[in-house]
């Protein structure tokens, strides 16, 4: 390479003076304010050093004039949308429970909402979906503990079950084994009569008869006749489909022998009103609400 | 713009080529003609729309922009005279888009960079801002005697000045106007920015726009299409040795004589080239360049050298075209004394226009065929299937209801799969049993939960086809989606 430039003899234009391989560079001059610009560019980026933050220090960096940061950005982005959300959530929290399903706006709201809390709170017992597993109900069913109606479910998010909140549900069912209430053999004799209400085949040699009067004797006070239900006290329909600690006989006769007193927490007071009435009607709208 | 340099007259060391070149004004003369009369009724007919289109009403009924031509971007919708799209349609845009530049191929192949001529916005408005500085401070020696005078400026020059800038920033205001009226109803707008009540994006965009537009236009100019733009560059490997660009025929034109000379020659029965040197065609080019040195990449194939040339022609009463829109093809085949052929129909323009006719095609058969109800299913990941107390299993969807229309609908959703399905919707009472229905209000979107149960004596298989219908009960269309009915 050299620095000096010479006319190139074929196209009569001078060259830049570089040469790669006995291959010129022709000069083609940039226009002048091209290079202005450029020149311009750069004295404009020293005002972002100077307003913006730009450098680093040894334990923090220079803030710049404007005093900008990603982060304070952010909050007020954050807060903006609290305050957007503020008027949607007061008229949520306005109106009456059972118009929020008729009204779509609010329904889509409510359950935009009731998703999110749902994710964050309920989701680790109940599933994302709110499927459930064995021993935390599956919300998506027909099936209802604690009963299915709005009110009903907005009580249950309210104050738990067995969760120790003066209004909570009570009620749990009892260990007739652990306790000595029940003989093993009279467990597994009710154990296959609970089978039998709901039409599941039961173990041969199985005396009906005699299952029906421990079960008249001993489940009847909670569970009601004909083994019903009752909502009152949580005790779950035993001639449905839907078994949430399993209905083969080994599972029946581990509830019959230790009981069961699941507990599920109160959201009252960790979650804002307008948040818990959302919640209802996102669980609600599942597909099981009553 | 490379100044050819002759070795010989370089003296000083600042000769050999600085690495940047102060700007050379061009002061293109105006010339009457063929091209030029095109390019001013193509300048009419462009403008017109741009600064007009937005005033064009178009009724949609009540309720919705009465607006031809508007992009509504807080609703997301486009509009276009009889056309409304949703930002879901925005492939029609891509056929657009598709369109726009196989045409600009197309153009090339035939005719070279006409577009950069006659249509491109920088010609276009460079053109006007050129009318109105001629209209002003005259034509192109006046102006250059104007600019070169080292006196100091008189009243008469200065109003002169002052005129031209005030023309200029009013046509790069109106431009920058004209632009938010695409945006918004536009007379609605116009009340609202005179009367300093309108919103502040329009006023920082119409600000923008005056501002490129008075410097691109008014100032930067061929610099544009020289410096800037990419489009000379992409040319040079689309353009093919047939295509018809603006040509010195230099078979005729060489060797240059002055028109006295010319005819002394002819009289004495010698061949002389047409072209007298008269430097008209370097004189109206709004580039400055000299046509005559071959095809350039400054050149935008405006054709207003061929019009200077051919007023010259006229009058030393030698035959028109001595620059013409023309190839090498042709002039070697002059040379040869054979008669030149033009081949616009060949497989380069066939494809483009066939691919223009297939994108196009396309385009309108799907806006003819589309469905202003449309309707989406997406099924509950979590849980996919729900045992009810009963043992019947039901599914839940999220369905969205599309109604592209300018009137509410009421839609009936029915489910087709499996034997004995029942269908509900979340918030909704049915009228009809299992024939849940609803409202989707006029132009826009319901997600709607849809819970569809199958009896346990069903038995349905792991996962079967369901076909979702959603009729308009009051005209009958009818939109469908297929998702799947699965049993837990």
């Amino acid at each position: 390479m050299t620095d000096h430039s010479e006319v190139d003899t074929v196209t009569g234009k001078s060259t830049t003076g570089h040469e790669w391989d006995g291959i010129k560079e022709l000069n083609t001059p940039l226009p002048r304010w091209w290079v202005i610009s450029f020149y311009l560019t750069i004295i404009w980026s020293i005002g972002y050093w100077i307003v913006y933050p730009a450098w680093p220090l040894i334990s923090s960096h220079t803030t710049g004039l404007l005093g900008y940061s990603t982060r304070a950005s952010l909050a007020v982005e954050l807060a903006n949308l609290e305050t957007l959300r503020g008027e949607k959530m007061a008229a949520l929290a306005a109106a009456p429970l059972a118009d929020i399903e008729k009204d779509p706006a609010l329904l889509a709201l409510a359950r935009a909402k009731g998703r999110t809390v749902f994710g964050d709170n309920c989701a680790p017992c109940h599933g994302s979906g709110g499927a459930g597993a064995k021993g935390y109900p599956n919300l998506n069913d027909d099936d209802w503990l604690w009963g299915g109606t709005l009110d009903q479910i907005m009580q249950t998010i309210q104050f738990g079950a067995r969760s120790g909140h003066a209004k909570t549900h009570e009620g749990q069912m009892l260990a007739f084994g652990k306790d000595g209430v029940l003989k093993a053999d009279e467990i597994v004799t009710v154990a296959n009569y609970v089978r039998s209400l709901s039409g599941l085949p039961t173990r041969k040699g199985f005396d009906a008869a005699k299952g029906e009067k421990i079960f008249t004797e001993n489940c009847v006070a909670c569970h009601g006749e004909g083994g019903k239900g009752n909502q009152e006290l949580g005790a779950p329909d035993l001639t449905d489909k839907i078994w949430l600690y399993g209905s083969d006989e080994a599972a029946l006769i581990e509830t019959i022998s230790q009981g069961r007193a699941g507990v599920m927490p109160a959201w009252e007071g960790r979650l804002d009103p307008a948040t818990i009435k959302a919640m209802a009607v996102y669980v609600h709208s599942l597909g099981g609400g009553k | 713009m490379n100044k050819t340099v002759n070795p010989n007259e370089l003296t000083s060391d600042d000769d050999y080529g600085p690495l940047y070149a102060a700007h050379k004004k061009v002061y293109p003369q105006s010339v009457s003609g063929t091209f030029r009369r095109i390019k001013w009724g193509l300048m009419a007919f462009c403008l017109g729309v741009y600064y007009f289109l937005p005033f064009v009403r178009w009724n949609r009924g009540l309720g919705a922009p009465s607006q031809a031509v508007l992009i509504d971007l807080p609703n997301s919708r486009f509009y276009f005279f009889f056309i409304e799209l949703w930002p879901q349609e925005v492939y029609y845009f891509t056929g657009l888009l598709i369109v726009a530049a196989v045409a600009l191929f197309l153009m090339n192949s035939i005719g070279g960079r006409i577009w950069c001529g006659y249509l491109c916005p920088q010609t276009v408005w460079t053109d006007l801002f050129y009318a109105v500085e001629r209209l002003i401070e005259g034509d192109r020696r006046e102006r250059m005697k104007k600019d070169a005078s080292s006196d100091p400026m008189k009243l008469e020059r200065i109003s002169e000045i002052v005129l031209k800038h005030s023309i200029w920033l009013l046509i790069a205001w109106w431009t920058g106007g004209a632009w938010v009226l695409y945006f918004n109803d536009a007379p609605t707008l116009v009340k609202q920015l005179v009367t300093f009540q309108g919103p502040m994006i329009a006023y920082v965009w119409i600000g923008i726009l005056t501002a490129t537009t008075y410097l691109l236009a008014g100032y930067m100019r061929e610099q544009v299409c020289t410096n800037m733009c990419p489009w000379p560059r992409i040319q040079a490997a689309l353009t093919d040795e047939w295509a018809l660009n603006v040509t010195y025929r230099y078979d005729r034109g060489e060797k240059r004589t002055s028109v006295k000379k010319a005819a002394e020659l002819r009289a004495l029965g010698q061949q002389v080239g047409d072209c007298v040197d008269c430097y008209q065609c370097v004189a109206v080019c709004p580039t400055g360049i000299d046509i005559r040195n071959g095809p350039q990449m400054e050149c935008i194939q405006c054709g207003l050298c061929i019009d200077a040339c051919d007023n010259v022609m006229a009058k030393i009463g030698r035959p028109k075209r001595l620059i013409g829109y023309d190839n090498d093809i042709n002039i070697h085949r002059r040379q040869e004394g054979k008669a030149p052929i033009y081949r616009i129909v060949r497989p380069r323009t066939i494809v483009y226009s066939a691919i223009i006719a297939a994108v196009g095609g396309i385009m309108i058969y799907t806006l003819a065929t589309r469905s202003l109800l449309d309707v989406n299913v997406l099924h509950d990941r979590n849980p996919v299937a729900v045992k009810l107390s009963d043992g019947s299993i039901r599914n839940a969807y999220t369905v969205r209801l599309l109604n592209k229309s300018g009137y509410d609908r009421v839609v009936a959703i029915d489910a087709d799969g499996p034997a004995n399905l029942t269908v509900q919707v979340v918030g909704v009472d049915s009228v009809t049993p299992d024939r849940p229905m609803v409202v989707i209000p006029r132009d826009s979107t319901s997600e709607l939960r849809l819970l569809v149960t199958a009896p346990a004596e069903s038995n349905p298989e792991k996962s079967v086809p369901v076909r979702f219908h959603v009729t308009d009960i009051g005209l009958g269309e009818v939109a469908s989606a297929t998702d799947n009915f699965v049993a837990p």
